[in-house]
């Protein structure tokens, strides 16, 4: 099932008269002809969730915005600083699809009657800050922004810019700190306003279910199960798929379409290889064993597995990988984004790292794997936001999941007699 | 409108406190200690340093205290088990790039890392990885030096640059393990309050490069007191070094810090006030002398017979009206009874200078500095002097002596020599007795005739009243050098030998 992607080998589907030929900015002016709240009320019914790695339901971030005649003016800003190793998506619905997310932002901006949108992109897309550009500039003079202002504003190349309330300091001019809610940006969000934050592939989404409904959405997503506390997630989702498989790319699936099939999809495991391990939703989620491919890929049913879905960048590793070496590799990175704001993400991700490039280095001694597990232990659940809580769970995901990497490292507990 | 008081429960005790006060407040007003660095009353809550981690019951994690409100029923553990362990590894954190050289660290003693290992912390250190290295001994203005290794990166100081001062001299720079505090560029800490950032610092990455290396703050024995630097009467502690007096230099007053009042200073200090005690153990007087006609030292008591003779003399001889008193605000209550009943009601004076001249006036701001640089005018108002006793002016006390209307002149603790300059020989030859009392010597001490020492305040007891009336407390903190006495004393020495004498002429 391709909502997002169902054009992409149109050419020229950036551009705005090919958009428009093909359906696009139907939902716009669907959505102008509705009041704020029907529009917030069918993208509740379509179960549609954040896409950018949170899951949480729009329509209800959405109706959390305080009413106009407490706050008149609201921003949106759509969160295109995609930096999650493993994740390229945002990327190719930039390039090819600039309408779609703008078609999106103009949506949100009216149903949570907001007259500023904001595209925040990352620093280092800058031939897709250029196409976005043009984009804006082809719908203002055809009109289709109204008396909505959109400006694009570049990042400067921090992962943690990628968290919304992090996201939000920046465009203030400010150190990239996240903030600690409540209250929650939809409450107090840029200069003290409420502002939606919302993914780019989130907001591509919105015309679809403007144009079909929100119950169509709904259909086509997972359906969830509220005893086993699965959520439904609405739609689908569109995942990078990286790693040892054969065909590398963008595959969009239906939500709940288990992993199995989109590895199938991306050609399976490179060379023949046996699967080791996949990694479901970006570096900073807990791998999964090969065993564990089945899961259907939803919000709530990867926590089943102890992982998330994340902003579905999913890595394949095949048997010849080791996890020593890929968890020292993903945490490495965390240490060299961690703001510094919390102490505990700050000294622990660091320290993590440095214990494991010494049991890479051959330097291992008996108690890295207890303390190793220990800091993790103490750094998740107590830290402002989420990549703190990352650096925690990752490497404890691998020694759970792949103890035979890490103990062939290790020296066995020496001998009583050597004692 | 008054919070609304709730019940909650603090390690199983039920406690009353405010709707929406801060778990670490209410903690704090029930008398358990919480430990954190980077929540402060008056810098806000940023939550960074983590450690004031704490059990709410139904919580699936624990909690930061300083963000946590409380509200109706809320159950708070701060040292169940989970709490502890919380806590503990939250310390650990912290450490694990400190340097931990305490023995050559300024802040052993005092310091937040020391105290909360030892209360909170007792674990074996599992460190076995190179530190990350940084700066160190940097000098970032003319009262603070940076070490960044210390630094738990609280942001306290940052944040009172930011928010207090409003000066923002000093940001966090870097990101992650390798962020370190610095000053902006171009910018140097040298606001009027870059103390105050010593004392908020919880470890010893701010330290006052003054009371660096000079004496272990253990050996301290701490005084409360007043600044009597300005009329706002910032309360403070005095630190006295009298155990070690081979340490620092021999100065008995080690530093000054302030002390919280809500209502007079805060938490804060300027720098004007927390610096400025050298003086205290600089040119002071210690001797009773006679100077003129002849240099010899006297015991009191002769000394304040021979004064009150010769002031008798005059007196009867001139009259009250030739005798030129220049007082303060640097005297106590005490002091300006004593002064009042001396000069005013048994001698009958009414040529007084005590305004704050040019001589004790300085900078005003809207934070703590007063512009009148003597801590208690209002003391001496209260009596009279500033209402029903007005002051000269030191021109027109130039202009009386130059006239030869001026017998006497009685000067306490200001140095008219230094004011007046070159002429000031001239002027203070003119009158036939000229007395100095005050604790500094001055270069009005070697012009007198008598040169009597006084206490300062930080050798006596006494009040302040403040510019707003306020009246406070200050305690003895050091035996008075040599043989100085509180003012009030010498007045009182003087008025019992010639006051009763002198009312009975009239």
């Amino acid at each position: 099932m391709k909502i997002l992607t169902r054009h992409f080998d149109n050419p020229k589907l950036h551009e705005l008269e090919t958009y428009r030929a093909l359906g696009g900015y139907q939902g716009l002016a669907k959505a102008r002809g509705m009041a704020p709240q029907a529009v917030q009320e069918e993208v509740k019914k379509s179960n549609l969730r954040g896409l950018g790695g949170a899951g949480f339901p729009v329509g209800m971030k959405w109706s959390t915005v305080p009413p106009p005649e407490k706050a008149p003016e609201r921003f949106v800003v759509a969160n295109f600083d995609e930096s999650e190793p493993g994740c390229f998506k945002d990327r190719v619905l930039g390039t090819r699809a600039p309408h779609q997310i703008l078609e999106g932002l103009l949506i949100a901006c009216h149903a949570v009657s907001a007259r500023w949108g904001f595209v925040f992109i990352r620093g280092e897309y800058a031939d897709q800050y250029d196409i976005l550009k043009k984009a804006v500039a082809e719908a203002e003079a055809a009109g289709l922004c109204g008396d909505v202002k959109v400006r694009l504003m570049r990042g400067a190349g921090a992962y943690i810019c990628g968290l919304d309330t992090a996201l939000l300091e920046t465009m203030e001019g400010k150190k990239a700190w996240p903030r600690q809610p409540p209250p929650f940006p939809t409450v107090v969000g840029l200069m003290g306003k409420p502002t939606v934050v919302n993914n780019v592939e989130t907001l591509s989404m919105l015309p679809h279910i403007l144009v079909n409904g929100g119950q169509w959405f709904a259909d086509i997503g997972a359906k969830g199960d509220p005893a086993r506390r699965i959520h439904p997630s609405g739609g689908t989702a569109v995942y990078s798929v990286s790693g040892d498989v054969e065909r590398p790319g963008i595959y969009e699936f239906a939500m709940g379409t288990p992993l199995r099939q989109i590895i199938e999809a991306a050609g399976g495991v490179r060379g023949g290889r046996a699967l080791k391990a996949v990694i479901p939703g970006g570096t900073s989620t807990p791998p999964l064993a090969a065993s564990e491919i089945d899961v259907p890929m939803d919000f709530d049913s990867l926590r089943g597995v102890g992982s998330f879905l994340g902003a579905g960048g999913i890595v394949v590793l095949d048997e010849t990988r080791d996890m020593v070496e890929v968890s020292h590799n993903i945490e490495r990175f965390l240490a060299h984004e961690s703001c510094g704001q919390c102490t505990p993400c700050r000294e622990g991700s660091e320290w993590t790292t440095r214990i494991l490039e010494r049991v890479l280095e051959g330097g291992g001694v008996e108690p890295d794997l207890a303390n190793l597990r220990r800091v993790g232990e103490n750094i998740a659940g107590k830290v402002i936001c989420a990549l703190g809580d990352t650096v925690g769970m990752v490497v404890r995901g691998y020694m759970k999941k792949f103890p035979e990497d890490f103990a062939k490292r290790l020296p066995a507990k020496p001998a009583e007699a050597a004692r | 409108m008054t919070a609304k008081r709730v019940t909650f429960k603090l390690n199983g005790v039920t406690l009353e406190a405010p709707e929406g006060q801060l778990v670490i407040e209410a903690a704090k007003a029930a008398g358990v200690e919480i430990p954190h660095y980077c929540y402060h009353p008056a810098l806000g809550n940023p939550g960074n340093c983590r450690l004031c981690v704490v059990e709410v019951a139904g919580a699936p994690k624990p909690m930061v205290s300083c963000r946590t409100q409380v509200r109706e029923g809320l159950e708070v553990y701060t040292d169940s088990e989970p709490a502890r362990r919380a806590q503990a590894s939250s310390l650990e954190l912290h450490l694990v790039n400190h340097p931990l050289d305490c023995p050559v660290c300024d802040q052993s003693g005092e310091c937040g890392l020391q105290d909360y290992y030892m209360k909170f912390g007792r674990y074996d250190s599992q460190v076995r990885e190179a530190k990350e290295h940084k700066r160190k001994r940097l000098e970032i203005g003319p009262h603070v030096m940076l070490d960044q290794e210390r630094c738990v990166l609280c942001t306290r100081c940052t944040r009172f640059t930011e928010k207090i001062t409003k000066t923002s001299e000093l940001g966090i720079f870097g990101r992650g393990h390798k962020e370190f505090v610095d000053l902006a560029p171009g910018q140097r800490l040298d606001n009027a309050y870059s103390g105050n950032t010593v004392d908020l610092c919880p470890v010893g990455a701010l330290t006052d490069k003054d009371f660096r290396f000079k004496v272990r703050v253990w050996y301290l024995d701490q005084t409360p007191s007043i600044c009597a630097d300005c009329s706002r009467g910032c309360n403070v502690s005095l630190h006295t070094n009298t155990k070690r007096p081979w340490h620092d230099e021999g100065r008995r007053l080690a530093r000054v810090k302030p002390r919280h009042n809500p209502e007079v200073n805060q938490w804060w200090l300027c720098d004007e006030g927390r610096y400025g005690f050298k003086k205290f153990d600089e040119d002071r007087l210690g001797r009773v002398m006679r100077l003129i006609p002849y240099r010899r030292e006297l015991a009191w008591e002769t000394a304040l017979d021979e004064l009150a003779s010769e002031l008798r003399r005059e007196l009867e001889a001139l009259g009250p009206e030739g005798l030129a008193v220049v007082a303060s605000g640097a005297l106590s209550n005490e002091d300006w009874a004593a002064f009042k009943a001396f000069f005013v009601d048994a001698l009958g004076c009414k040529r007084f200078l005590f305004a704050p001249q040019p001589d004790q006036l300085g900078i005003e701001d809207d934070l703590l500095r007063r512009k009148e640089k003597v801590p208690n005018l209002e003391g001496g108002k209260a009596l009279g002097f500033g209402s029903a006793v007005a002051s000269l002016s030191w021109e027109r006390l130039e202009a009386d002596l130059e006239a030869g209307k001026i017998w006497g002149l009685y000067l306490i603790e200001r140095d008219a020599a230094r004011f007046w300059g070159a002429k000031a020989s001239a002027l203070l030859s003119k009158p036939r007795l000229v007395v100095w009392q005050g604790p500094w010597k001055g270069r009005t001490g070697e012009l007198a005739h008598f040169r009597l020492p006084a206490t300062a305040h930080i050798e006596e007891d006494g009040h302040f009243t403040n510019f707003e009336g306020r009246i406070q407390a200050y305690q003895k903190a050091l035996e008075p050098l040599g043989q100085a006495r509180p003012d009030w004393s010498i007045f009182e020495g003087l008025r019992q030998r010639l006051g009763a004498a002198q009312k009975a002429a009239r």
